[in-house]
């Protein structure tokens, strides 16, 4: 097989065509005094799979919670395939869900339990044994179909959640926080194995979570919510390579923030003014900025070369003085002050073994960074 | 610590139980006297619990007692367990501090309060009292012991597990039937066994409710004992004791072996 680039990448939210598969309106969600969702519009597309991603608090489980159909909106329309789910109950959507705690029956066995809604249905008995079947297939639990939720370990626990959740062909499946009580080694390989079902059975996928690296890894899409507004919604790549706010930019990954005045310089760029008497940071803004405007610089440490001396290959350099290194076996982290009191930290790859990683605490050295290697973003 | 029963706590024990259980056992020794006086030990002798079996009167009580005890109790779980369930699921909604504290109110009511009222309100619907009115009665003031061990259980429920049946297809009662119910028995039936050994040995609302044709068992003891106690009744009363006993240890065990079951789980749900 030719191992070519696929012409067609799966982004159905460039499409114009595309009908969305869940749409929300205008929807706001109030507990009380308390608004949970405000005033939130947003399309998920059929076969992506969605990170609603947030601090606790923000809003995600809420939005979770409405397409399963357990909270109304308090006003504004929720679309599933075109149809306003408002009135519909939970048990006449699907839609099923994945919970946080898997919220499996402890009475009924591995196999009862995937059963469970298939029997609610009215299917027959033959092809209800044989859906049954092909989940502990796909979740690899035929071993365990005749043990108890408690018989099992907290891992197969969850693929009996997720064989459950999916038994039933739902058009969506909702995921919250459904990783969270694994450890980080089985919270991994699940991940993956989680991308993989999902592309096996073709179904539609939203998944709540607040662990960045998590929503990362399995996500088409993120959504960056907090205090009941979705802040963005773009690839992972788009959002970790071009945040639209401090507030994404920060809550992604590490990020340095210099704030700063903009100046215009040649061929579209700007200079930010940071500090009295350091050089400005020349830097490639997205929108148009208005000399003298506020802005902030965000640049992630991985993009800032720490030497000796000045890369004069690239258009910035700072001096700077190390005041930590955090060494973590595949990188360096490097906590550095420049001379206007600024605190950075770059990030190194210890790509060879034995090499000599020979910074240490108070020296003075060089950052480097391209034009391009931070955002300019505007509050 | 120093865990050794010393001569102090030994001392307590000894005297908190002969407190507790010295009457009942001087009663289930001398249900076995020979002797028709009561408080003359004449030798060892069953002969009681015969004669009993051959008492028609006690024989009927005994049975109207176990039929309203069982049928008082049955109703009381219902009823207990769907208050219970409301109070615990319905989430704040106008009047529930009221209405928990309506149902609970009977636990501290005296008995004679309950017993009048019930017996007026009897009287002002005109209906005759029997084995219908004791079971009317006795479930009444069963039900709030029902409610009170079936919340409890509610409270640690976790609540998803009722959301994951209706995300699953079922209707509320499916879900309740089918998921919340199993999981509760254990709850039920020691509430079920509270209710029915309540009824079994009440009397003060029972003598208020019954009429002239239906004598539970306690009432005839009662009655039958101003006449002047006879060895019978001492052979009744420990075979009521035994019944009663049965009863309390058998629900203990049952919710005491869930709660063993369900940390159980969550021990092994942590471990693994």
């Amino acid at each position: 097989m030719a191992q070519s680039k696929p012409q067609n990448v799966f982004a159905p939210w460039n499409d114009p065509q595309e009908k969305p598969l869940i749409r929300f309106q205008n929807v706001t969600k109030r507990f009380g005094t308390f608004t949970a969702i405000d005033n939130l519009t947003l399309d998920i597309y059929r076969r992506e799979f969605f990170a609603l991603l947030g601090p606790s608090g923000c809003g995600k489980t809420t939005m979770m919670r409405m397409l399963a159909g357990f909270e109304t909106p308090t006003e504004g329309t929720i679309l599933i395939d075109g149809v306003d789910v408002g009135p519909i109950p939970p048990n006449k959507r699907a839609v099923n869900m994945m919970f946080q705690s898997y919220a499996l029956f402890p009475h009924l066995t591995v196999e009862d339990n995937i059963a469970f809604g298939l029997r609610r249905d009215k299917t027959d008995r033959s092809s209800i044994a044989d859906r049954v079947s092909e989940m502990l297939r796909l979740t690899r639990l035929e071993k365990f179909a005749k043990r108890k939720p408690h018989q099992i370990s907290g891992g197969q626990r969850q693929r009996v959640a997720l064989a459950r959740s999916l038994a039933k062909a739902p058009k969506l499946l909702l995921l919250d926080e459904p990783l969270g009580a694994l450890d980080r080694k089985l919270r991994e390989q699940t991940q993956f194995e989680l991308m993989d079902i999902q592309e096996k059975t073709g179904t539609t996928f939203v998944i709540v979570t607040h662990d960045q690296e998590e929503a990362m890894t399995v996500a088409s899409r993120v959504a960056v919510m907090d205090h009941g507004k979705v802040i963005q919604v773009d690839t992972p790549a788009g959002i970790y390579e071009t945040p639209n706010s401090v507030y994404v930019a920060d809550f992604i990954g590490d990020v340095n923030i210099i704030r700063g005045k903009a100046h215009p310089a040649d061929g579209g760029l700007i200079r930010i003014h940071y500090a009295e008497g350091a050089e400005p940071i020349l830097a490639t803004p997205t929108q148009p900025v208005a000399a003298g405007q506020d802005v902030a610089f965000a640049i992630r440490p991985e993009k800032i070369v720490v030497a000796w001396e000045p890369d004069h290959s690239r258009a910035n350099h700072a001096r700077g003085k190390i005041i930590d290194i955090a060494y973590l076996g595949n990188i360096s982290t490097y906590h550095l002050e420049l001379p206007s009191g600024q605190k950075v930290s770059a990030q190194m790859t210890n790509a060879r073994r034995l090499a000599r990683r020979d910074f240490t605490w108070d020296d003075e050295v060089w950052l480097s960074w391209s034009d391009t290697a931070g955002v300019v973003l505007q509050d | 610590m120093n865990r050794r029963l010393t001569w102090f706590n030994a001392t307590s024990l000894t005297l908190g139980f002969a407190f507790l259980y010295l009457p009942m056992l001087i009663l289930i020794i001398f249900s076995f006297n020979e002797s028709k006086l009561v408080t003359v030990w004449a030798g060892f002798s069953p002969k009681w619990y015969g004669e009993l079996l051959r008492n028609e009167q006690f024989l009927d009580a005994a049975w109207v007692t176990l039929k309203v005890a069982a049928l008082s109790s049955t109703l009381a779980t219902v009823l207990g367990t769907m208050a219970a369930y409301v109070l615990v699921r319905a989430g704040r909604f106008p009047g529930r501090t009221l209405f928990s504290g309506m149902i609970y109110a009977p636990l501290v009511m005296p008995e004679v309060i309950t017993g009048l009222s019930l017996l007026l309100l009897f009287i002002a619907i005109g209906l005759d009292r029997g084995v219908f009115t004791i079971v009317l009665a006795h479930t009444t003031f069963a039900m709030c012991y029902v409610s009170v061990v079936v919340s409890s259980r509610l409270m640690t429920f976790d609540r998803s597990l009722e959301e994951a049946a209706l995300d699953l297809g079922c209707t509320p009662f499916e879900a309740f039937r089918l998921v919340t119910l199993p999981i509760i028995t254990p709850a039920v039936i020691s509430g079920w066994l509270l209710a029915f050994t309540l009824s079994l040995d009440d009397l003060v609302i029972a003598s208020f409710a019954s009429g002239p044709s239906s004598t539970t068992l306690p009432i005839k003891i009662f009655s039958a004992v101003r006449l002047g106690v006879s060895p019978e009744i001492n052979a009744l009363s420990t075979i009521m004791i035994g019944i009663v006993a049965v009863g309390v240890i058998t629900a203990s065990l049952v919710s005491k072996r869930a709660i063993q079951r369900q940390r159980r789980e969550e021990v092994e749900g942590v471990r693994a």
